[in-house]
């Protein structure tokens, strides 16, 4: 005879979606996260005059809550005086199948770097 | 020390830091019991990021408290030895979290409350109370930005999320009277121009809350029965409820059984 599946557990009256009955899991997180909110990429720039640089990347409904969330998550330690999101779909990559055609060229092309130069030594450091 | 302090009566002072200090202690304890509990990973890091404000403002209003009473006290003596009734926020910020939207309802409408005594406080006569005021100032305001959007959020969301913050609002709106009550206390801060006195904060705190639920959807209570401001006062006299008891346990527990522990 087939097992019975195990019930589930019933959600409290004033808890239709069960949430708080059920402790966060990672795969609950990640369940509800997925179908939910859209991943952002998350861009902090330290200093004036530096560049946005990626620090990582959260999930957030809109693009206001992103910047909220990664104000929170991400400047914590007052990293930064500029944020910047963007959808992670949106990003577009190049593929890891590519890699040779795309990098290896370079490799045997020397003169691309500028190491034939004397510098200098009032220039100092470069 | 401020320059108020050599002219005000010291136990009113005192009486009215601790006021200022027990409200962000207890509110920032409340804020804490999230941490690791959030609904999201992000939420929960915000909801700790705000209570370790709090609780960072309470303890620049502890100490200043400690200092005027001149007994030898620090911050610490005052936020882990006294008992309940020894403090002094107001019943609104010991009520329990209960759910996502009731924390949130609680936060919103006390930091709209928040936001106004800080700014008046910023011209306080006493050169101290402003400078705390106005570095908690900068931490409030962007509490209220969250606390605002997500109320409105979650008010003009689901319908299940309507329902939960119209519960909420309808369970907390009964304790908001008691931060306009104006005591003694109160009116010898003003007198000597160190606070505003709380009932003048009415107005522009009712003005914020109005725009902010309607763009929630969510009805204005109106008039309703308010804890706190009868005869026997509320948690600004030190009358407060039995939530307040659980809270202290878990927050004294451990000067309580090892009385001046460091680490």
């Amino acid at each position: 005879m087939p097992k019975k599946p195990p019930r589930a557990r019933p959600s409290p009256p004033n808890d239709p979606a069960g949430l708080r009955a059920r402790p966060i899991t990672f795969q609950l997180w990640e369940k509800l996260m997925s179908s939910e909110w859209p991943l952002w990429e998350v861009f902090i720039r330290g200093q004036h005059g530096l560049n946005h640089r990626h620090v990582g990347s959260l999930h957030a409904p809109d693009a206001e809550m992103a910047i909220r969330n990664a104000r929170d998550v991400y400047t914590r330690r007052s990293e930064g005086v500029s944020i910047w999101v963007v959808k992670s779909n949106d990003v577009t990559a190049s593929s890891p199948s590519d890699k040779g055609p795309l990098f290896d060229p370079s490799n045997s092309k020397v003169y691309r770097h500028p190491t034939f130069f004397d510098i200098p030594e009032e220039v100092g450091h470069m | 020390m401020g320059a108020a302090v050599e002219t005000v009566d010291r136990t009113a002072f005192v009486e009215w830091l601790e006021r200022v200090g027990d409200s962000a202690l207890i509110l920032g304890h409340r804020v804490s019991e999230w941490c690791g509990h959030s609904p999201v990973l992000e939420e929960d890091i915000a909801l700790a990021n705000q209570a370790l404000d709090l609780i960072g403002q309470c303890s620049l209003w502890l100490e200043y408290a400690a200092e005027v009473e001149g007994k030898g006290q620090t911050a610490d003596h005052l936020a882990y030895r006294r008992d309940a009734s020894a403090f002094r926020n107001p019943l609104l910020l010991e009520r329990p979290n209960g759910d996502f939207g009731h924390t949130l309802m609680r936060q919103f409408l006390f930091d709209a409350f928040h936001i106004k005594l800080l700014r008046a406080l910023k011209d306080s006569a006493d050169v101290r109370v402003a400078e705390i005021a106005a570095k908690a100032e900068k931490e409030v305001a962007y509490h209220l930005e969250r606390s605002a959007d997500l109320v409105v959020r979650l008010g003009d969301g689901t319908a299940t999320s309507h329902a939960r913050m119209a519960a909420a609002l309808k369970a907390l709106w009964p304790y908001t009277g008691e931060l306009f009550a104006d005591d003694a206390v109160d009116r010898a801060m003003a007198e000597a121009g160190i606070a505003p006195l709380p009932s003048s904060l009415r107005a522009a705190w009712e003005a914020t809350v109005k725009l902010v639920l309607a763009e929630a959807t969510l009805a204005m209570p109106g008039e309703v029965w308010q804890h706190g401001v009868g005869r026997t006062g509320g948690g600004k006299q030190g009358v407060h409820s039995e939530h307040l008891g659980y809270i202290l346990a878990e927050m004294q527990f451990l000067q309580r059984a090892y009385p001046d522990a460091t680490w």
